[in-house]
């Protein structure tokens, strides 16, 4: 659906993007992550026609987004990242204008309109002045706006950004909802938006391209060995050792220590599932497991490694990000 | 046609609903009001003055003595009031982001600049309106020719089209209304007076500045002449205008 080959923009001297590389397979989601600066925006100006490239290619709907730029522009629905609103239209004046000069056609655009207002959830909203709206609502009139055309493709700039937790949560089911009959690319920098909605992540740093994949794939492929996390209440035998004698266990660390309960890094062989070996083991000895989980590199210190060049020099030498448990990454 | 009238419709209701096309027009009213009743005045002593001197009832010519020096004032409105109409067209879309809406929208670059020209034209034949009534009244009073009116009002409409042109190339070059609105009016000006220095400077730069100078076209038309070349002349201007907005926009889009 969407196809961009060996995009390169330059700024005078600055290479904003280089060299970018892509695929986006129809009905997906995909992810556009990096570090602020990183050429984000720019790749999606590039897509939607806004601004062409120095050099490279970009193939939207069928349509080259150089040689034809109506054709896929028509096919198009872009949120940038501050909602394009007028001050003095109302949502829906807005909304109609949008659609009329997307090429909506006048018999069907009234309908059009309602329906984006209640896809987006703004309906209440509907006479309000787009100058009275709060970020909120701004942000999904700009996606209501995106959308109102049915276009094929959707490209969101930070769909997210500035809204509260629960509108966050309603947007992002929103783009899953959307993904079906769209082929959504968003970008943020927000990692665990990507990890909830996304199918397949570019990691994108510098304006180069350095890892595409999809989220789990990426999770595992940064994890080198399986690493558990067991938290055992031993009434205060020396857990540690018994674990360690597990066959397959190559390594195994006190993580944390509170009432009586202590709990274990426990690493082992890469393709060795040692759950099993370590609940009898916890078991036999006749005292409590409280929990027993993979433990999984998140999103997040995956795309440190892969944006940082020099991580011990950023963190000033304190370590390679560790590994944490998955559950405490995602509100981050 | 019809994006193109969808821009125009949108750039029309943008003036109405704030403050400017209000302003525009108010200020449009109070100074043609004043141009209107101090010529009226001076044209009413004038005509008085031959009464006496030439003992008799004269009739002046309403058209030459009335009408053609007001619509010539008209331009020095057209300079104060225009810039504030052209000033937001395009650095105002550019400051709120709303340009993207545009430029990724399947539009074509004409498509959106003609729907900016033809909204701001519309607001400034509504002003063009304001001043018909003065100009009525005045049928009932005397018996002026209607055709030279007409043909004054042409020339009014095709001026201020190239000074709507002008002022859109210049907001192109900007995100800041406020720098648009004060460059537009300093080279409206500048237009205006490039003939003063002409009329000592001898003949050629005389005839050169008379043919640069916006204003000397409009003199033809407001005596009731039509002539081609007067017309080709706006014309090409607005075309121009209108030409170099493009390339600016779209020298916008490489620069980023």
């Amino acid at each position: 659906m969407i196809e961009v080959q060996h995009l390169t923009k330059r700024y005078g001297r600055v290479t904003a993007v280089d060299d970018v590389s892509f695929r986006v397979e129809r009905g997906e989601i995909l992810g556009f992550l990096g570090p602020n600066g990183a050429g984000k925006t720019t790749t999606m100006r590039i897509l939607t026609g806004y601004m062409p490239a120095t050099e490279g290619k970009a193939i939207v709907a069928g349509f080259d987004v150089f040689d034809q730029p109506i054709e896929a522009k028509r096919r198009t629905g872009y949120l940038p990242e501050t909602p394009p609103l007028y001050p003095d239209m109302s949502v829906v004046e807005y909304l109609d204008f949008v659609a009329k000069i997307k090429g909506v056609p006048s018999s069907g655009r009234r309908e059009r309109v309602r329906g984006a207002m209640e896809r987006t959830r703004i309906a209440d909203m509907a006479n309000r002045a787009c100058s009275k709206l709060s970020k909120g609502y701004r942000q999904r009139v700009g996606l209501a706006q995106a959308l109102i055309h049915n276009p094929d493709v959707l490209i969101l700039d930070e769909p997210t950004a500035g809204l509260d937790p629960k509108q966050i949560i309603e947007t992002r089911q929103l783009i899953k909802e959307l993904a079906g009959d769209h082929t959504v690319i968003l970008s943020t920098h927000i990692l665990p938006e990507v990890s909830q909605t996304c199918q397949r992540v570019v990691i994108i740093n510098k304006g180069r391209v350095v890892a595409v994949d999809t989220p789990d794939n990426l999770t595992a492929r940064l994890r080198g060995n399986e690493t558990m996390y067991v938290q055992v209440d031993a009434n205060g035998a020396d857990a540690g050792s018994l674990l360690a004698s597990i066959p397959g266990v190559t390594r195994v660390a006190a993580a944390d220590q509170r009432e009586g309960l202590t709990g274990f890094e426990i690493e082992s062989e890469h393709g060795h599932d040692v759950r099993r070996d370590l609940a009898r083991a916890v078991v036999s000895q006749g005292w409590g497991l409280l929990e027993l989980r993979p433990m999984r590199m998140s999103l997040e210190e995956i795309f440190l490694s892969l944006t940082t060049d020099d991580v011990a020099a950023v963190a000033g030498g304190d370590a390679a990000p560790a590994a944490t448990p998955e559950g405490d990454a995602v509100n981050a | 046609m019809r994006n193109m009238l969808a821009i125009a419709s949108k750039e029309l209701r943008s003036y109405f609903a704030g403050p400017i096309a209000y302003i525009a027009i108010g200020l449009w009213a109070l100074l043609y009001g004043y141009f209107y009743v101090a010529i009226l005045q001076f044209f009413v002593r004038n005509s008085m003055q031959m009464m006496g001197q030439m003992g008799g009832p004269q009739s002046m010519n309403v058209n030459q003595q009335l009408i053609r020096p007001l619509l010539q004032n008209v331009t020095i409105m057209m300079l104060f009031v225009l810039p504030m109409v052209t000033m937001r067209t395009y650095s105002e879309e550019k400051r709120s982001g709303t340009i993207e809406l545009l430029l990724t929208s399947p539009l074509s670059d004409l498509q959106i600049i003609m729907g900016k020209f033809l909204g701001a034209m519309g607001l400034y034949a509504v002003m063009l309106l304001v001043t018909v009534p003065h100009i009525a009244l005045l049928f009932i009073y005397g018996n002026p020719e209607w055709k030279p009116i007409l043909t004054a009002y042409l020339g009014l409409l095709l001026l201020g089209g190239c000074f709507i042109s002008l002022g859109l190339l210049i907001s192109s070059l900007t995100k800041n209304q406020i720098v648009a609105g004060m460059v537009t009016f300093a080279v409206f000006l500048m237009l205006w007076i490039i003939t003063w220095i002409g009329s000592f400077s001898g003949p050629t730069v005389d005839q050169l500045t008379k043919y640069l100078s916006i204003i000397d076209h409009l003199d033809d038309f407001s005596k009731g002449v039509l002539d081609t070349s007067h017309l080709i002349y706006y014309l090409s201007f607005i075309t121009f205008g209108l030409f170099l907005t493009a390339k600016s926009v779209d020298s916008e889009r490489w620069r980023g």
